[in-house]
């Protein structure tokens, strides 16, 4: 069975919390960048793309039986890196959970704060995406 | 004499900061600047001793805050050389300032097929506003490109202008680019075409000329924050007779005259264009800015910055798979760069951890950007504090980051 979008989130704090510096976590953050499946090119469509970010991201969304599926990638390793974050979190979820669930990891690793600003790294844009996306899917829109 | 650099970081608090456990390198002053200690004072004092309503008080303390509000004004005027106080109005930031003009000189002077320009590299403060006036008197906009230095290209300048040319509007030096536009030539031309000319000197009257007679500008807008004062105070510079001549941007309380239910008079100048209760301590804040520069000599604190700057490109440039953007031979403070295989939102964010402040993205430059064919930059500008030991900070973090990512 999947971990459900609670477990993932407390995996993720605990995991920042063997990193006690924000340089380990950055390079941390790149890694999972670096590890993220890039996105094929007919996925790099205009529709895929999130506005508001200083970098490019893409994001592409899919709903089965369900079930909220996500892809994405980004010109930057380290919004790359937060969007693997968001994937882990919620891809393969059911969209009645993405909906409800609060995102708590943000807050408790201190990226929040710490990140020079969501509207600049466009996370705030890419979570509304994904909620959005997760009521169509719940609601049998897509 | 000689500036002291050390003696004039010490009189700006913050400098003495710690980011992320490492000593602040501020580099982000063309976002804003740092404040010293006597204007920071200067605030502390309005609100501690004085604060009180201005222009209609019958009281000992609104006749103190009016009396160091309007000194302020007077402090600015000979900052900038203006014939007279009145000419000097206070606004919010440059952008207000600008759309004040937008505003009223469109109304007042511009029509169906008249045309306004800009260039290419104006920050969208400078930009939107005429765009939005063009719109609405059915304007044309115009737009004079730059070259591959980032240069202003002169002759399509002078195709464009024509007798229904009516305002040119123009950055000084531009914040993206740091090329130090050739103000008194773009203004000579535009005059011969019968134009008006605004200058947005948000990036120009901290660092190099700020003699608005001298330029002969019509219009000159500049911010507070951007010249070591307090945030919502700027300033708009308009010769007498244009501000005469032009309609109010708002309507309120202290730019009446006489109101009535038939008729309402207005205000003479500056009070005309300074609706409602002002910013009564931002200006208060500026003039102890303006004041503390005054105590130096303003070819030392050029001279001081050139080569601070010049440093900085050296080392810079020293750096594999860098790229500079902005060669004019014509250039102040900012140092705009890439580098290859990282994202600029990647470097400045890792800059950040090692203490070092600089902005990135397309400062408000988005047609610069679309030119340059790039989606942003990593932007490090300069102000008086600056030194070598910052350029040096700035140069070993980048090389720490290029380690990090493998580059
Ligand atoms: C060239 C230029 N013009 C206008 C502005 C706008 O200034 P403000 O935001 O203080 O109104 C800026 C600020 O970044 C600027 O650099």
């Amino acid at each position: 069975m999947m971990a459900s979008i609670e477990e993932i989130q407390n995996q993720i704090v605990e995991d920042f919390s063997f990193l006690p510096q924000w340089e380990e976590r950055y390079a941390y953050l790149i890694e999972l960048g670096q590890k993220l499946q890039p996105l094929p090119d007919e996925k790099r469509m205009d529709e895929n793309l999130v506005r508001g970010c200083q970098s490019t991201v893409w994001l592409h969304r899919e709903c089965q039986d369900g079930r909220v599926y996500l892809q994405s990638d980004s010109d930057s390793l380290i919004v790359k890196g937060l969007a693997a974050l968001l994937l882990d979190v919620f891809s393969g979820q059911p969209a009645e959970a993405v909906l409800k669930a609060d995102l708590t990891f943000f807050d408790e690793t201190g990226l929040n704060r710490h990140l020079s600003s969501q509207r600049a790294n466009g996370l705030m844009a890419m979570i509304d995406e994904i909620k959005t996306f997760a009521a169509e899917c719940a609601a049998g829109e897509v | 004499m000689t500036l002291n650099i050390d003696k004039i970081r010490s009189d700006f608090p913050i400098l003495k900061s710690s980011v992320n456990g490492k000593p602040l390198v501020y580099l982000d002053n063309a976002a804003t600047t740092q404040k010293p200690q006597t204007v920071i004072d200067a605030i502390t004092q309005y609100y501690t001793k004085y604060n009180s309503n201005i222009h209609r008080g019958t009281h000992h303390l609104s006749n103190l805050a009016t009396e160091a509000h309007e000194a302020a004004r007077k402090t600015i005027q000979t900052y900038i050389n203006a014939q007279s106080s009145h000419e000097v109005i206070f606004t919010r930031g440059t952008t207000e300032a600008i759309n004040l003009v937008a505003y009223a000189f469109g109304e007042a002077y511009v029509n169906a097929g008249d045309e306004v320009i800009v260039t290419e590299m104006d920050h969208h403060s400078n930009f939107v506003p005429w765009q939005m006036m063009c719109e609405r008197r059915r304007a044309h906009f115009r737009v004079i490109p730059f070259d591959a230095n980032g240069d202003l290209k002169l002759d399509v300048f002078a195709n464009l202008l024509n007798d229904r040319t009516r305002i040119v509007a123009f950055n000084h030096v531009s914040n993206s680019l740091g090329t130090i536009n050739p103000a008194r030539e773009i203004i000579r031309m535009a005059h011969e075409a019968g134009a008006a000319v605004l200058v947005d000197a948000a990036q120009s009257v901290q660092h190099i000329d700020h003699d608005v007679q001298a330029l002969d500008a019509d219009f000159y807008a500049f911010s507070g924050h951007k010249i070591y004062g307090p945030t919502g105070i700027g300033i708009l510079y308009g010769k007498e007779s244009w501000l005469e001549a032009m309609p109010p941007y708002q309507g309120g309380g202290e730019m009446i005259d006489l109101v009535s239910i038939d008729k309402t008079t207005y205000n003479k100048l500056p009070f005309k264009y300074e609706a409602g209760t002002p910013n009564i301590v931002g200006p208060i804040g500026l003039a102890a800015a303006i004041d503390y520069l005054n105590t130096m000599d303003y070819d030392e604190i050029m001279a001081h910055e050139d080569e601070t700057l010049e440093y900085a490109r050296e080392q810079l440039l020293g750096i594999d798979g860098l790229t500079l953007y902005g060669n004019s031979n014509h250039r102040t403070s900012i140092l705009a760069f890439n580098i290859e295989g990282i994202h600029h939102y990647d470097l400045g964010t890792l800059l950040d951890t090692q203490g070092v402040a600089v902005r990135t993205g397309h400062h408000c430059t988005q047609p610069i950007m679309t030119a340059l064919g790039i989606e942003g930059t990593v932007r490090a500008s300069l102000a008086l504090y600056n030194n070598r030991s910052d350029i040096d900070a700035l140069v070993a973090g980048i090389h720490h980051v290029k380690k990090m990512l493998g580059k």
